[in-house]
């Protein structure tokens, strides 16, 4: 287990040499610039907007660490020939690829961690800037610690999508591994229509498909509360925690493929 | 125990994409290697060397047979904790500094605190990486990022140590430096087995030599039996004869070269050559330098090769 966080503790020291936390100063910026101008072009809106725009932009830049960054963790070893004498000290190649994923989730979790505090910092602006009037008018406060709710679930919708593009890297390239990760990514947010296929196909092989592939596929709509929370509403607790559970079900098993893909893996 | 044996080790890759045809990288090799000796394991490019090192790393599976590391099969974390590897042109994460990577893989051989902080200088200054340590390993130089390659190698204090071609990249004096790291290593009871197609090197520092070709193993031995030292010739180096004098030895030299200020160098056959030496003497000539002309590892490697069969492709 020393292995694994050997590991993950490299794969996070390069996402920092490499530059990534340059993305937190993106989101803050953006935030920053959308709640100005936001704030000048609607009237009682400006709240649930930056409240929406602020997850969405937590949500889209931990999707772009965690896929350009996993579709790298294994190829790029392999490319690159790091790995060979990696793979000849005392650690084996299961330890290595949980290793890497353990990594990249930790560096997407300080991210996270590190955007939610500059999300709370700007929603605070905004309730320290509004007239008394328009506050009682939201429908909820504006540093609603409810927001953490959605901010989790989309932690854990990144893990998944780690877990995806680490198991396309560890046997195609980064090219290909990204547009599988990005087309599943896609496919996981509209997947709920797979289920009612019967509704529009008449073909019974279809619709098998069909129901095969929702199964197959991470739902990914369930991952998403945003909605909900921004306009005051709770989520239940049950709900979060069968989300929680089905992704570290989805995340075990996708480790499981890539390692035992990765086990008999020759590096030429 | 044998510190390395393998038994019927082959490996084959099937190449092409449209048309996938197969190819023997390696074809049934079985070696012996003794514990505490250099072993050259030399042949031209595409011979099978760093096949059969990936092999014993566990890089690639073996399509049959099996290899052994200290007694234990390979792959076996026990032996990896005791063994070392240098890739051949080897690359590491370039974001890190010397003193960093080594750090890592210190942490990996489970070295830990003042003991990991110590084996990391000692390992660098063995490998002569200065105040250098300290630079990403992006700005290093191929030379310096082989030491570094070397030191990660030999981290560990291994039991046996595999270096596929050791001596790529360094200059004459890191050359020399790591000839004398191996006869370190040999000395304090570590079996070297490395990879070359440079033979002055093996033929200075291997005891037992293999040969590979075309992914088969032509002759493996001591290279003091392979050879046999066996007298080819004389090399004479004379000044001072006459040149008609030299022009009337005629078949009793084998070639004549005419060097600087008077000199000429003579091949001679293998027989005595003091009657020779007499009559250059007797006519005015002095003998500047007599030298014998023995079988090299480089003769013994072009008769081997030329002699081995051609690659196998077919039938696999």
């Amino acid at each position: 287990m020393r292995q694994v966080w050997i590991v993950a503790g490299s794969v996070f020291k390069e996402s920092v040499r490499d530059r990534v936390p340059y993305s937190l100063v993106v989101f803050a910026v953006l935030l920053m610039a959308a709640s100005y101008l936001i704030s000048q072009l609607t009237a009682g809106q400006d709240l649930k907007i930056i409240k929406d725009l602020g997850l969405a932009a937590i949500a889209t830049i931990g999707l772009l660490i965690a896929i350009f960054i996993g579709i790298g963790l294994v190829s790029k070893e392999v490319e690159r020939k790091s790995i060979y004498s990696l793979l000849a000290k005392p650690i084996s190649r299961a330890s290595f690829i949980i290793g890497k994923f353990f990594g990249l989730v930790l560096t997407l979790a300080v991210n996270v961690a590190a955007m939610t505090v500059a999300y709370y910092a700007v929603l605070a602006y905004m309730n320290w800037m509004a007239e008394p009037g328009m506050r009682e008018s939201w429908p909820a406060p504006a540093t609603d610690v409810r927001l953490v709710v959605p901010i989790v679930l989309i932690l854990a919708q990144l893990t998944v999508v780690t877990a995806i593009a680490l198991f396309f890297s560890t046997f195609s390239s980064p090219l290909l591994s990204a547009l599988l990760t990005l087309a599943i990514w896609t496919a996981g947010h509209f997947n709920a229509d797979l289920r009612n296929f019967q509704a529009v196909v008449d073909s019974p092989p279809a619709v098998y498909t069909a129901r095969a592939l929702y199964y197959l596929l991470p739902n990914f709509a369930s991952f998403d509360v945003k909605a909900q929370v921004v306009y005051g509403g709770g989520v239940p607790a049950a709900h979060v925690a069968l989300i929680l559970a089905y992704a570290v079900v989805y995340v075990a098993a996708l480790l499981v493929a890539a390692v035992a893909i990765f086990r008999r893996r020759d590096f030429k | 125990m044998h510190a390395i044996r393998t038994e019927g080790l082959t490996k084959h890759y099937t190449v092409g994409f449209w048309r996938p045809r197969p190819y023997v990288a390696l074809d049934g090799l079985s070696l012996e290697v003794a514990p505490a000796e250099i072993f050259g394991f030399l042949g031209p490019n595409g011979a099978g060397k760093t096949t059969t090192l990936k092999l014993l790393m566990q890089l690639v599976y073996p399509t049959s047979g099996a290899a052994w590391i200290l007694g234990k099969p390979v792959g076996d974390l026990d032996v990896k904790r005791r063994i070392g590897y240098l890739p051949e042109n080897p690359y590491f994460y370039d974001y890190l500094t010397a003193d960093e990577l080594l750090t890592y893989f210190a942490n990996l051989f489970g070295y830990r605190g003042e003991e990991r902080r110590r084996r990391v200088a000692e390992v660098l200054d063995e490998v002569g990486i200065g105040a250098e340590r300290r630079m990403q390993l992006r700005q290093f130089s191929k030379g310096m990022v082989q030491r570094v390659g070397i030191a990660q190698a030999i981290l560990n204090q291994p039991e046996v140590v595999f270096l596929d071609e050791p001596m790529s990249g360094l200059d004459p004096l890191g050359r020399r430096e790591m000839r004398q790291l191996m006869m370190r290593l040999r000395d304090s009871g570590c079996t070297v087995f490395f990879s070359s197609h440079i033979l002055g090197d093996a033929e200075s520092l291997c005891s037992r030599v293999a040969i590979l070709a075309g992914g088969r193993l032509v002759t493996t031995g001591r290279l003091a039996d392979m050879l046999g030292f066996e007298l080819r010739g004389w090399e004479l180096i004379v000044a001072d004869v006459p040149r008609e004098k030299l022009a009337a030895l005629g078949a009793r030299v084998a070639r004549l070269v005419p060097l600087a200020h008077g000199r000429f160098a003579l091949e001679l056959p293998a027989d005595p050559p003091e009657p020779l030496i007499a009559e250059l003497t007797r006519h005015g000539g002095r003998v500047l330098s007599l030298n014998p002309i023995r079988d090299t590892l480089e003769d013994l490697f072009v008769r081997q090769i030329a002699a081995a069969k051609p690659r196998d492709t077919a039938n696999v």
